[in-house]
């Protein structure tokens, strides 16, 4: 066990060391000079010069790669052009969005995706089954957005049960202010649900060709049972572990809710930011959702791995 | 294609009359992407502040938009950038994916490498890699196809990489191999017609969630220039009229879901009647 985690923890190392020289690249692939890039239009020939020696951008790549990962390691991702703020404050201030939003979905995510995939896969080859599968099929086939403005249209616009944009902090306003989640966490989930529910339906099918499965039917014990003990059980090994990626993979999903719903998160950070052109602010989300999405991988497999055994590393 | 083929194709489709429902939606489309000229009832670029946002009524099916201009053709002619794009993605996925899927897994310490390097831009969420190609590269079209694809090309490279490895250990295969067949002759007569099939359930799931994709950056403003009609476009301009203007947000919206939804239909009829040694490929993709 110990030497898989090492195993493992070795590789995500390997593969976060190779997307930073990517990340890093970034900023000196866009057109233009890096230093603009960095500065922005309006910097005076002092400023440049004070950065051109500070970044060390007179000095060979590879030391410039070196330093910038050494930075990047010790929290400091550079300026935001627009804030003129540290990118990792800029993005600190984001978090909270973000997290409740992601958070709020995964529930979404568990309590519609995981008893319908459980219907379904029981209900096997049933009318049931097929609509409930064809359903999720559609929900995937959905843009988020469209589904978001509908949501707005329908439950801010019409009805005026829930706001339609942005977010105050709860340490401001209370939980009270999580109601204005409700909508953009219900969007990110529609298609997430969908998958997890495919997922569910597909793995409890898995397991119920399983001896095991059989040898329980066998000895008599009631159906449900069979169901809930030997089936779902071991089927959900394997939706709780694609819990982990999703909610990893929601970090970059939400950027076009986060801007339908104009919220506060890292999302429309991202895409306010792309307009702007505040490109360290680009880079260093990228790094941040790629160092967590490779982090909560990391830790799924190994939890996977302590849970079940069987598994080998491939 | 003899006859005998085109019967076998649309075995999964007899068992399924909803997936033939999707053949026929995919191919309303592309009537409308080719005869957009003739199928218009108006020029989807014509200005008329007179009739701006009319709901839809006789003379105009789904209505008008802000500028007057007339939605059920901005729709039809829409058709023709969802093609672009879904057969463009398509395209990239495969004519990168194929050579570095094969190879790797003909040749395993070459494909050691690269496999790694797939890995690693797996790790970029495939969104967040759209808009940091499209930073690099500009908006337009050809970034667009070019920003979407690089996200399916690894998906797909990883689908190859498998089939090739289990289509090589066949039995055919090696004793093709013992009798001196070389790395060509393998590629070519075994490899790639046993890739068929299995590429055309991964071609219609990418061709479904490059749609989506593509959405998505339009709507963000990152996609085709605004003035181009896409679904995309005509959604994001429709935001701001919501309220007023509820058919601006229905009838784009529904195109996108109707041509996602149908070519979903058609890659899962697809997918239950390839070779199940093959199936299990597809796990968890798409």
């Amino acid at each position: 066990m110990f030497s898989y985690a090492v195993k493992r923890a070795g590789a995500t190392a390997v593969t976060l060391l190779a997307a930073s020289v990517i990340i890093f690249a970034f900023i000196h692939v866009i057109p233009g000079d890096p230093i603009y890039v960095l500065l922005g239009d309006t910097a005076t020939p002092d400023q440049i010069e004070a950065l051109r020696h500070q970044l060390g951008l007179d000095q060979p790549i590879v030391v410039q790669y070196v330093e910038w990962a050494g930075r990047a390691l010790s929290g400091d991702l550079g300026r935001s052009i627009f804030f003129q703020a540290p990118v990792l404050s800029v993005i600190a201030d984001g978090a909270e969005t973000s997290t409740l939003l992601a958070t709020m979905t995964m529930i979404w995510v568990a309590l519609i995706g995981v008893p319908i995939g459980m219907v379904a896969a029981v209900r096997h080859g049933t009318w049931l089954d097929q609509g409930l599968s064809g359903a999720a099929m559609l929900m995937a086939s959905v843009p988020t957005f469209w589904v978001g403005l509908y949501l707005i249209l329908i439950f801010a616009a019409r009805l005026g049960w829930l706001p339609s944009s942005g977010y105050p902090s709860i340490f401001d306003g209370g939980l009270g202010n999580l109601r204005y989640l409700i909508l953009p966490s219900l969007t990110l989930a529609a298609p997430n649900a969908a998958l997890i529910l495919r997922l569910t339906r597909a793995s409890m099918l898995d397991v119920s060709h399983e001896d095991y499965v059989r040898t329980a039917r066998a000895k008599g014990i009631r159906p449900w049972q069979v169901v809930r003990r030997h089936i779902l059980r071991n089927a959900l090994l394997t939706v709780v572990s694609a819990f982990g990626f999703t909610f990893a993979a929601l970090l970059s999903e939400a950027v076009v809710t986060e801007t339908v719903f104009a919220l506060p998160g890292i999302g429309r950070l991202v895409v306010q930011s792309i307009l702007r052109r505040d490109y360290p602010v680009i880079q260093g989300v990228i790094l941040v959702i790629v160092v967590l999405y490779l982090l909560i991988n990391l830790f799924v497999d190994i939890g996977y791995r302590l849970l079940d055994p069987r598994v080998e590393l491939q | 294609m003899n006859l005998d083929g085109i019967a076998l194709w649309m075995t999964p489709f007899k068992a399924r009359p909803i997936a033939l429902a999707g053949i026929c939606v995919l191919l309303a489309v592309v009537l409308a992407a080719v005869f957009a000229p003739w199928l218009a009832p108006y020029d989807p670029y014509a200005i008329h502040p007179a009739i701006r946002l009319l709901p839809p009524h006789a003379g105009h099916w789904f209505g008008t938009d802000q500028f007057g201009r007339d939605t059920l053709s901005r729709a039809i002619y829409s058709a023709r950038m969802a093609l672009l794009i879904g057969s463009g993605v398509v395209f990239f996925a495969l004519i990168t994916g194929i050579p570095i899927g094969v190879f790797s897994a003909l040749f395993p310490r070459l494909g050691h490498v690269l496999m790694r390097a797939v890995d690693v831009l797996m790790a970029f969420p495939s969104l967040l890699l759209a808009l940091g190609l499209i930073v690099i590269l500009g908006p337009s079209v050809a970034n667009a196809i070019i920003a979407i694809g690089a996200g399916y090309m690894t998906t797909t490279t990883r689908i190859i990489y498998g089939l090739t490895l289990r289509l090589r250990a066949e039995t055919y295969v090696e004793a093709s191999r013992s009798m001196g067949a070389g790395t060509n002759w393998l590629v070519i007569r075994h490899i790639l017609p046993n890739l068929v099939s299995p590429l055309l359930v991964q071609a219609s799931f990418v061709f479904a969630f490059a749609q989506l994709g593509a959405a998505s950056l339009d709507f963000l403003g990152l996609g085709a220039p605004p003035e181009i009609p896409s679904w995309g476009n005509m959604l994001a301009e429709s935001r701001t009229f919501i309220t007023r203007a509820p058919w601006l947000l229905f009838f784009p919206g529904s195109m996108i879901v109707f041509t996602a939804f149908s070519l979903n239909l058609v890659g899962d009829a697809l997918r239950d009647r390839l070779d199940p040694r093959l199936r299990d490929v597809f796990r968890g993709e798409a």
